[in-house]
């Protein structure tokens, strides 16, 4: 049982907090149920399910802080998990930028839960298996991917009188459908909070069409090109971009948002004026906890309005040290665009490069967010609004403050996960000038 | 590929609260030094093999694992975070009706772990319904009750903590005295107390320590805006905390006196050099594009040969079980039949899970396979891959290559890389006589970003130091420097390679892999080498 009621949540966090003799007393305590399926060469690779509940609690003697942390709940386990945690608060060095437990906060409820992914069963999980490979075996296809699915629930409560309690639930299934010969590689990818919005057979259809268009893949030059990023391709530079806003590393003279001379770039004009972007845990599409991992309540911020810097991530340290207000960090990054889709967008493109998806991105220069990585699974030509030829990988160098400079167009946002990213994201397709690919790649 | 795993740990300094779920639970300092009682561990092990043969399983091999770790992480004069976590339990995998199952408890008695047994055979038999062919496990001799233990002087889990943040401290302020904007140290310890047994007569009791010692110096210029980093010049190692005390014979002297270490770091020194070099990058001219001699220093050499001959000679991922996420492999088994050329002749590249120091090194792997040495590619040529017990028979070998690993008790082991490392050149040859024969090159020393394709075709390297060749002299210090690569030209143009006396390991601590994922730590050695010819591309770009 690693579901706990708000009720159970707070029964127990009360008497962390009660059982603590130090001057503050922090406790978080959360529990899943996830369950993954795996699937590769047509066949269930592996298959589990993971039950975790474990109880966080942080204490502090003036600004000495210890953690300690347990998966037992009775009355002797709370006492000894609070009183180690002291022990390790005493012999912790002071840290200088302590800061003092948050005050209690109010939480706006967000819809983070689904009852019908929540009751996802073993067979379920063998059923998307087994949909998303019965299209491909008889093909000359074969499919590989993974479901995983969590229904779980976060409690935190303080010594100020702080407490939340909230449940959540997420599916993401991925699945990566081959040529049997190898030439040919598609992709799709399905991030929701609501199960009913997977249809494993409906989705690898596109991982389908796409193994099988890209099978006949001709070079092109590297170099500047007109793209047409899918949202999955587009959310792995912008998700890495978002990392850099934080106003600290700014002031300190070591971001791209820092300014010549010193201070940094907020309120400046730094991408083209159709970029917005903000944080709502309310997000309908893409809800998420209504706090960050500090308590701090989460609320609608922009952080990207009109291509200006909105606002950057000033933690309660440097808040306090800069005389502003310290904002909770964002769970979820949603992107304004228009009404068009990726295939509109692809209708109205003369000449250009359709990427479905990227790959292995990594820093090279954080001085300008330049990044590196490939594109993968389903990369085509494009002229005179058709779709002409796969065309074989490409390697790009590429800031996403450039990138997100050279707009010609914006389409419609849809919900995507990054495949190394921690942010729910809505991401428009995007239609962008002068893309810098500098070499090709032999990869399929 | 190597996650991002290390940005989540970035956290930690700043949340507290929210450990990565793969940590376990924070615990007390000195409850990192005890062990578990040999005898209580077999007495589980023997529960959980009783459980599984009465239940039907066919095989079956239990874990029960101890996994402990400290971080110790600082910033300029402040310590940001002391972490110690533990995570114990107990992993159980069986194979019944010709198929695997797996089920894990964090209970430690008789019961749980015969529990345990029976639910992973319950789900072996499941699978074997919709499973095609049955396992088929390469053979492996029960060793009896053997232990092993990395060769440590110093246990780093009974290094006071302060004696910990001192050091790191220091560093701190020798590198803003010498003219650091901002420096970040970290202090990774790891020990796994793992012990395994088996329906095939093992149990073994293995203790395996690692240590890493990460460092970032910052150097701003505030006039122009420009920032440049120097990262640290260790290595993660599977050494103890001695990996510490900077023993001058194992600094490596390149011929423009920069000092790179082997298997002993000095962290201070280290700190100054740093310092001084994130100033010089500052100032130094920006390279121009186009073809260059490179000469890498094992600093650097170990995150190509681990991305492009470690990652693509996976068996897993070449029969294309890694497909949907980590991706496939270029290296597919008919270039092995056929004899393909991944590189020069003078290119061996071998595996070898014993090497000393390294971060792979254990006895046995985690299904109880006694670890060796074996080439994958000889004079150039394609000869091997690296395989577990169930796939050995794929590539016609009738033993594992003992690969297997799993980064918790509650993980199910699976492939994961051994050490690969570049064989020393045969002849004498040192980096200042390599450099002698260089007209036009750079010298690169230190890691940098990568980046590398899903079937290991093109990758994309940068480094930390960049230093221009002309006419067999190191002129300058370069800066935006990175190059780009097809694996088997990359090889090919593997011109010369340095002898032994210029060995040394780099590695990564983190390597991500599966799905879910795990992360394992593994080294790479070489000697410095020269690759002729290769694309050099400038990444400087300006934002307006």
């Amino acid at each position: 049982m690693s579901i706990f009621t708000e009720a159970e949540a707070k029964a127990i966090l009360d008497k962390v907090v009660a059982l603590s003799k130090a001057d503050e007393c922090t406790a978080t305590l959360s529990g899943s149920n996830s369950g993954n399926i795996r699937f590769a060469l047509n066949d269930v690779s592996t298959s589990g399910i993971v039950d975790n509940v474990e109880l966080a609690v942080s204490v502090a003697f003036g600004k000495r802080v210890g953690t300690a942390t347990i998966n037992e709940f009775d009355d002797a386990a709370l006492e000894r998990v609070v009183r180690r945690a002291e022990d390790l608060a005493r012999l912790a060095p002071e840290n200088p930028e302590f800061m003092p437990a948050i005050d209690k906060q109010t939480y706006a409820p967000t819809s983070t839960y689904n009852a019908a992914t929540a009751a996802i069963t073993p067979e379920y999980r063998a059923q998307v298996a087994a949909d998303s490979i019965a299209p491909c075996r008889p093909a000359g296809l074969v499919a590989a991917g993974f479901l995983e699915d969590s229904r779980s629930f976060t409690a935190i409560a303080n010594s100020k009188g702080n407490f939340g309690y909230q449940t959540s639930t997420g599916a993401d299934y991925t699945c990566t459908v081959r040529t049997d010969d190898g030439r040919g590689s598609g992709w799709v990818g399905r991030n929701v909070t609501d199960v009913a919005q997977l249809d494993a057979g409906r989705d690898v259809a596109i991982a389908i069409r796409k193994a099988r268009d890209s099978a006949e893949a001709k070079a092109l030059e590297p170099g500047k090109y007109t793209v047409v990023l899918e949202p999955h391709a587009a959310a792995g530079l912008i998700s890495f971009m978002m990392y850099f806003f934080d106003a600290r590393q700014a002031d300190e003279g070591r971001s791209f948002l820092s300014k010549k001379g010193g201070g940094n770039k907020l309120g400046e004009q730094v991408y083209d004026p159709r970029v917005n972007i903000w944080a709502d845990p309310a997000d309908p599409d893409a809800p998420v906890l209504p706090w960050d991992d500090e308590g701090m309540a989460r609320k609608r911020m922009p952080v990207i309005e009109n291509g200006k810097i909105a606002n950057m991530l000033y933690s309660r340290y440097w808040a306090q040290q800069q005389g502003r207000e310290a904002v909770a960090t964002p769970g979820n990054l949603i992107m304004s665009g228009g009404t068009k889709s990726t295939a509109d967008l692809v209708r109205e493109t003369e000449r250009g490069i359709l990427v479905t998806r990227t790959w292995y991105i990594r820093m090279v220069d954080p001085q300008t967010v330049l990044l590196t990585g490939l594109t993968r699974d389903g990369t085509f030509y494009i002229e005179n609004g058709q779709i002409k030829h796969p065309v074989k990988n490409f390697r790009f160098n590429e800031s996403p403050v450039i990138m997100l400079n050279n707009i010609d167009e914006l389409g419609k946002p849809v919900r995507v996960s990054g495949d190394e990213s921690r942010f729910a994201m809505m991401i428009p397709p995007m239609r962008l000038r002068d893309f810098t690919f500098t070499s090709l790649s032999d990869a399929v | 590929m190597q996650r991002r795993d290390f940005l989540a740990l970035g956290g930690l300094g700043m949340g507290g609260l929210a450990l990565p779920a793969w940590l376990g639970k924070a615990i007390a300092a000195e409850q990192l030094v005890s062990t578990l009682d040999v005898s209580i561990k077999k007495q589980l092990a023997d529960a959980a093999l009783q459980a599984a043969r009465s239940a039907g399983a066919s095989y079956c091999d239990v874990r029960i694992g101890r996994y402990l770790r400290q971080f110790v992480m600082t910033r300029e004069d402040k310590v940001q975070n002391v972490v110690n976590t533990e995570s114990t339990g107990v992993g159980v995998r069986v194979i019944a009706d010709g198929a695997w199952g797996f089920a894990a408890t964090n209970g430690l008695s008789n019961d749980s772990v015969a529990e345990a047994a029976r639910r992973a055979t319950a789900i072996a038999k499941a699978n074997a319904k919709v499973q095609a062919a049955p396992v088929q496990l390469a053979p492996a001799p029960g060793f009896g009750e053997v232990s092993w233990k990395t060769p440590i002087r110093r246990n780093a889990m009974e290094v006071p903590i302060k004696d910990k943040v001192d050091l790191l401290l220091s560093a701190n302020a020798a590198a803003t005295n010498a003219g650091a904007s901002f420096v970040n140290s970290t202090l990774f310890q790891v020990n796994e107390q793992k012990y395994f047994a088996s329906t095939d007569g093992s149990y073994i009791d293995q203790d395996v320590h690692r240590i890493w010692a990460p460092m970032t110096v910052t150097a701003i210029d505030k006039a122009t805006g420009k920032f440049r980093t120097r990262e640290g010049l260790s290595a993660p190692m599977g050494l103890g905390y001695e990996y510490l005390d900077g023993d001058a014979s194992q600094k490596f002297v390149t011929p423009n006196g920069v000092v790179n270490y082997g298997q002993s770091y000095d962290l201070l020194e280290d700190a100054v050099a740093a310092a001084k070099q994130a100033q010089e990058k500052l100032k130094a001219p920006t390279v121009k594009p186009g073809k260059y001699d490179l000469v890498l220093d094992p600093s650097h050499t170990w995150l190509t040969i681990h991305e492009n001959v470690g990652h693509p000679l996976e068996l897993d991922r070449v029969l294309g079980y890694e497909a949907n996420y980590a991706g496939t492999s270029f290296a597919t088994l008919d270039k092995r039949e056929s004899g393909f050329r991944y590189g020069n002749e003078i290119v061996n590249l071998f595996a070898d899970k014993t090497q000393p120091g390294s971060l792979g090194a254990v006895g046995y792997d985690d299904e109880g396979v006694k670890c060796k040495r074996w080439d994958l590619v000889k004079d150039g040529i394609l000869v091997d891959y690296q395989t577990i017990r169930d796939q050995a028979h794929i590539v016609g070998k009738t033993e594992s290559d003992g690969c297997c690993y799993a980064d918790s008790w509650s993980s199910v082991q699976f492939q994961r890389m051994a050490n690969v490392s570049l064989a020393p050149g045969k002849q004498k040859l040192s980096p200042a006589d390599m450099i002698k024969d260089v007209e036009n090159g750079i010298y690169i020393i230190g890691d940098g970003s990568f980046s590398i394709d899903q079937q290991r075709y093109n990758a994309q390297f940068g480094g930390q130091l960049f230093y221009e060749i002309k006419d067999g002299k190191i002129t300058q210090m370069l800066e935006d420097v990175a190059y780009q690569l097809r694996t088997p030209e990359f090889w090919a143009a593997c011109s010369a390679i340095c002898d032994e006396s210029d060995y040394r390991l780099g590695g990564s601590f983190f390597d991500g892999k599966g799905q879910p994922g795990q992360v394992s730590a593994v080294s790479h050695g070489s000697s410095t080498a020269r690759f002729n010819g290769i694309n050099v591309i400038n990444t400087a770009r300006s934002l307006g």
